[in-house]
């Protein structure tokens, strides 16, 4: 009978173990490459339009989801003609700090030159850099750094 | 905003040895430190009380400051006062010499101090306790508030006369203080003696401000603001507070530094997803546009001699350094080994380039030649960058951040510093966590 209790806490044990490593293979999973591909930290502009796209480390180059996303901010923003939004873009904290803020002007105007061949005009979107220095995920992993190099379109008015 | 003010400091009377004995060796890492006395400076008994310390203790506190500069160098060994075996003001006036022997001490400084009149003069030399003769003598005078920089005066004195090279402890740092979570941080212009002492915060932590650089002169400092969430390159005047954007530019700016006349400043300007390297003439107020690349060009630094810079760029496909004519001519990349780098910064001796280089998640504080022959990574950590040098060209002082766990804790940002040797590895404290050091030349030259 004791041998049993053991044994099922053991079980409930291994079993424990089994869902921790289970939740941290589904953070593997939110990764494509080095590219973030999952939904934690994404806000929403408006119903179905995510406001952040994600990069490849040191690349600004636009992936497949990131072209889908700003297709999506662009109709919304064709739908809301006297909006206009910030394109705030950031870098992850494993660059030098000057590196960072030109790469974070780089990704974010990767987002706006995307949206301007959506027909969004330029006047109605600005830019701004923060390099490493707002992180959205204070951690200091991969999923944190994917999760940090991003450009994230905010509405200016 | 505090004013500072810079006192000049007259030097009266030098007169020196060139014949004696010691002589440290400091283009290697030493094991074998120079045993030294200190004696406290004696404190003539004529002189006028001062609020702002115990004028008692003064010749003691100074002669701690000293001891406390020349142990920081690796290269020193200030012996314990208890083992002290003459009086100062004896001491000062002939040393027995056979006497300081016996604790071992191959050098002494001695000195006496007097204020009068609200001015405090000092007197000091040093002795070759080996040979038995006088190697320095030196006296001058300044105001008391200025009693910390006598002892750093005097410790600039005692190194030059030791190891042959320029001292650099009558210097100050400008730095960037932080506090609050990795997430929100505040960030504000801080300004200390280079031993952390006479901090003073030169902004408030409104804004995010990063990346300030001193002019050759000291009283001038570029650095870069988030002020009205516009980020652009600024320029300060530590005297008065006033401060300026630098430049009219559509975007923003970073990454400044002043050139070695201090007439320019050089820094990026990003556009369209574009940073190029640029410069303005203070005076003229004339913009030059220096790289034209449709890559990322930036952490430009000029050369000593103002005829080169060097900057890092991604033109190849990743961060590697070039260096080119001032005019932005003749670009060359000089770095090929693997990994990336960036933040090359000319020392002022001219013969060598400090870097960061980034390898396999690693990150390393290193020096090269200016041709990118050399190379030699002093250290290896989670995450540093951003060295700055000496003003004599023998120390990097640089920041280092650790790893911080899933909620942010664990995360500080701390300054070192490291001898070009790779030797002698050190936490430059702060009173709060820092970034972004740079090192002003000497205040008193």
């Amino acid at each position: 009978m004791r041998f049993n209790t053991a044994l099922r806490n053991l079980l409930i044990v291994l079993f424990g173990a089994f869902v921790l490593s289970a939740c941290s293979t589904t953070k593997k999973g939110d990764l494509t490459g080095d590219v973030y591909t999952g939904k934690e930290t994404i806000e929403y502009l408006a119903s179905g339009v995510p406001d952040r796209v994600f990069f490849a480390t040191n690349k600004s180059s636009l992936t497949t989801a990131a072209r889908d996303t700003l297709r999506k901010q662009a109709t919304w923003l064709r739908k809301n003609k006297d909006l206009s939004v910030t394109l705030e873009g950031h870098a992850d904290e494993r660059g030098t700090r000057e590196y960072n803020l030109a790469l974070g002007e780089r990704r974010a105007n990767a987002a706006k030159d995307y949206l301007m061949t959506y027909g969004i005009s330029g006047k109605r979107i600005s830019v701004i850099s923060y390099g490493k220095e707002k992180p959205v995920n204070p951690a200091s992993n991969p999923l944190a750094w994917s999760q940090n190099r991003r450009s994230v379109t905010v509405k200016a008015n | 905003m505090k004013k500072i003010i810079i006192f000049s400091i007259f030097f009266v009377l030098i007169f020196t040895n060139a014949n004696s004995v010691i002589k440290v060796d400091i283009t290697r890492g030493n094991l074998d430190p120079l045993p030294m006395a200190v004696s406290p400076l004696y404190v003539d008994s004529a002189s006028e009380k001062s609020s702002l310390f115990n004028i008692d203790n003064l010749g003691n506190d100074i002669s701690k400051i000293i001891e406390r500069n020349i142990k920081s160098t690796g290269l020193f060994n200030p012996l314990d006062k208890d083992a002290f075996v003459q009086k100062p003001d004896i001491a000062h006036l002939k040393p027995r010499f056979e006497d300081w022997r016996l604790i071992k001490a191959q050098a002494l400084v001695t000195g006496k101090l007097l204020i009068k009149d609200n001015k405090l003069k000092v007197e000091f030399r040093l002795w070759d306790l080996t040979a038995a003769k006088e190697m320095l003598a030196l006296s001058f005078t300044t105001t008391p508030a200025n009693w910390r920089r006598v002892a750093h005066i005097i410790s600039d004195k005692v190194y030059e006369r030791l190891t042959g090279e320029g001292g650099y402890f009558d210097t100050r740092i400008i730095y960037v203080s932080e506090t609050g979570p990795k997430d929100q941080r505040v960030k504000k212009l801080a300004l200390m003696d280079q031993d952390g002492f006479n901090i003073k915060y030169l902004t408030l932590g409104n804004e995010l401000v990063l990346t300030p650089r001193f002019n050759p002169a000291n009283q001038l400092v570029t650095y870069m603001s988030y002020f009205k969430n516009l980020p652009r390159v600024y320029l300060l005047d530590i005297e008065t507070g006033i401060q300026e954007i630098v430049g009219n530019f559509p975007g923003m700016t970073f990454a400044p530094r002043f050139s070695p006349d201090g007439k320019k400043i050089i820094m990026s300007f990003a556009k369209d997803g574009n940073s190029d390297i640029y410069s303005m003439d203070l005076e003229t107020r004339v913009v030059e546009q220096i790289t034209k690349h449709p890559s990322i060009d930036t952490s430009p630094s000029y050369s000593p001699d103002g005829k080169y810079i060097a900057f890092n760029s991604d033109r190849s496909g990743v961060q590697q350094i070039y260096i080119m004519r001032s005019d932005g001519s003749g670009v060359k990349r000089i770095t090929h080994g693997s990994g990336l780098y960036g933040t090359p910064v000319w020392s002022p001796r001219g013969d060598l380039i400090a870097f960061t280089k980034v390898r396999k998640g690693r990150f390393y504080i290193g020096v090269m030649r200016s041709d990118g022959t050399g190379e030699r990574l002093l250290t290896e950590n989670f995450y540093q960058e951003a060295p700055s040098w000496s003003p004599n060209g023998r120390v990097l002082i640089f920041y280092r951040e650790t790893k911080s766990d899933k909620t942010g804790k664990g995360f500080s940002a701390k300054l070192w510093s490291i001898d070009i040797t790779g030797y002698n590895e050190r936490r430059v404290k702060t009173e709060t966590d820092a970034s972004d050091p740079s090192w002003s030349s000497l205040l008193s030259k």
